[in-house]
């Protein structure tokens, strides 16, 4: 009808053919689309991110030795185990990446539940989203938590600290000091992991007002659950950026 | 689900709730706890080396498969958005060879320098 009246300047309805403007390329909503090219976006800064600690650590020395017998140094990279050993409530415990496991566990949950709630979004099951949602939020909290835990503890210090060759003493890390060893490792530490978290932190407030939404009952009415499928890719986005984060900073 | 995108319905949905599919979910979930434990394995059982570091990398990119293919639904949608997503991430590959290589040659004449 409205092409047919092409002389007016308003049309009565939106155009809907496939030569109209009408469909959906790739068969994604605009939304969904914008979403992955965001991502896409995200994956180059992180990349980026962790180029740049390979490129670091390649040009520091690494310790050679023995695994038992070492000590932190400013003069060499140190290994993550012997950095990252502390657990909460288990002081002075020697327990090797054993807590950041339990973080990389709470996260891959966490995306399970999201899947989960998308799930029963396409089911248009609102009690499951609401419950699936509220899943994900507590295990973002969670890992965000232990995060904030970690960062203390690595800012602190363990009791020992670092002697300098002057004899003064160096407890914890900063961005210009670090007793783990070279300073850069502390500050690659606190960026890429503090950029990560804050990817978390905005992906537990989207979730929170998707929550809020879904009681309110806005998507039931829209028919459709589509904003909590794209909230959701936002979600595994920032699992997947964990995954590396793990492999390079906390394994190699 | 891109056919709902359009719809706009006055009234609440009405209709009856179907039963849950979520084997698949929890199937991608034990691969991905099983990856995870095998690269705790090697992280404790062998001596760091080129050959378990690849052996991290490799891992890592089959859990990276998972996440975004069944999780984020990438396997399921047209070859056009998959492309368009996998071929400037494959372009990462390039950048982190290029940044590498070229630091360990800007690195090495600079300590050449200083010596």
């Amino acid at each position: 009808m409205s092409s047919t009246t092409s002389s007016t300047a308003t049309l009565d309805r939106p155009n809907t053919g496939t030569w109209d403007g009408g469909n959906e390329p790739m068969k994604a909503s605009y939304g969904k689309l914008m979403m992955w090219f965001f991502l896409l976006s995200d994956t180059f800064t992180f990349a980026a991110f962790l180029t740049t600690y390979g490129l670091i650590r390649h040009r520091h020395l690494a310790y050679v030795g023995e695994h038992d017998k070492f000590v932190f140094s400013q003069n060499y990279w140190p290994i993550p185990d012997k950095v990252f050993n502390a657990f909460p409530f288990f002081h002075g415990v020697d327990l090797p990446l054993a807590f950041v496991a339990l973080m990389t566990m709470i996260l891959i949950l966490s995306s399970v539940t999201m899947v989960l709630a998308v799930e029963a979004g396409h089911r248009m099951d609102k009690k499951d989203v609401e419950k699936w949602l509220l899943w994900t939020i507590l295990f973002g909290s969670t890992f965000i938590g232990c995060q904030a835990w970690e960062w203390a503890h690595f800012i602190t210090g363990t009791e020992g600290g670092l002697t300098l060759a002057d004899g003064s003493k160096v407890f914890g890390a900063n961005l210009t000091l670090n007793q783990y060893g070279p300073p850069l490792f502390a500050d690659l530490f606190f960026f890429i992991t503090g950029f990560h978290g804050t990817h978390v932190f905005s992906g537990i407030v989207l979730l929170i007002i998707m929550f809020i939404m879904t009681v309110n009952g806005v998507f039931q009415k829209r028919g459709h659950y589509e904003m909590v499928e794209k909230v959701g890719l936002y979600w595994h986005f920032v699992d997947l950026v964990w995954v590396f984060v793990f492999t390079f900073f906390y394994l190699v | 689900m891109a056919s709902h995108s359009h719809h706009s319905q006055e009234e609440e949905f009405l209709g009856d709730i179907p039963a849950p599919q979520t084997k698949g979910i929890w199937r991608v979930f034990l691969i991905l706890c099983g990856l995870t434990a095998v690269e705790f394995a090697f992280a404790f059982m062998m001596d760091p080396s080129t050959l378990r570091n690849s052996i991290f990398i490799i891992l890592t990119i089959f859990k990276a498969f998972f996440i975004v293919a069944e999780f984020m639904h990438l396997k399921h949608e047209t070859k056009s958005l998959i492309w368009s997503i996998l071929i400037p991430t494959a372009l990462l590959i390039w950048l982190l060879i290029a940044l590498i290589t070229e630091g360990t040659y800007f690195g090495d004449s600079v300590y050449n320098y200083l010596k």
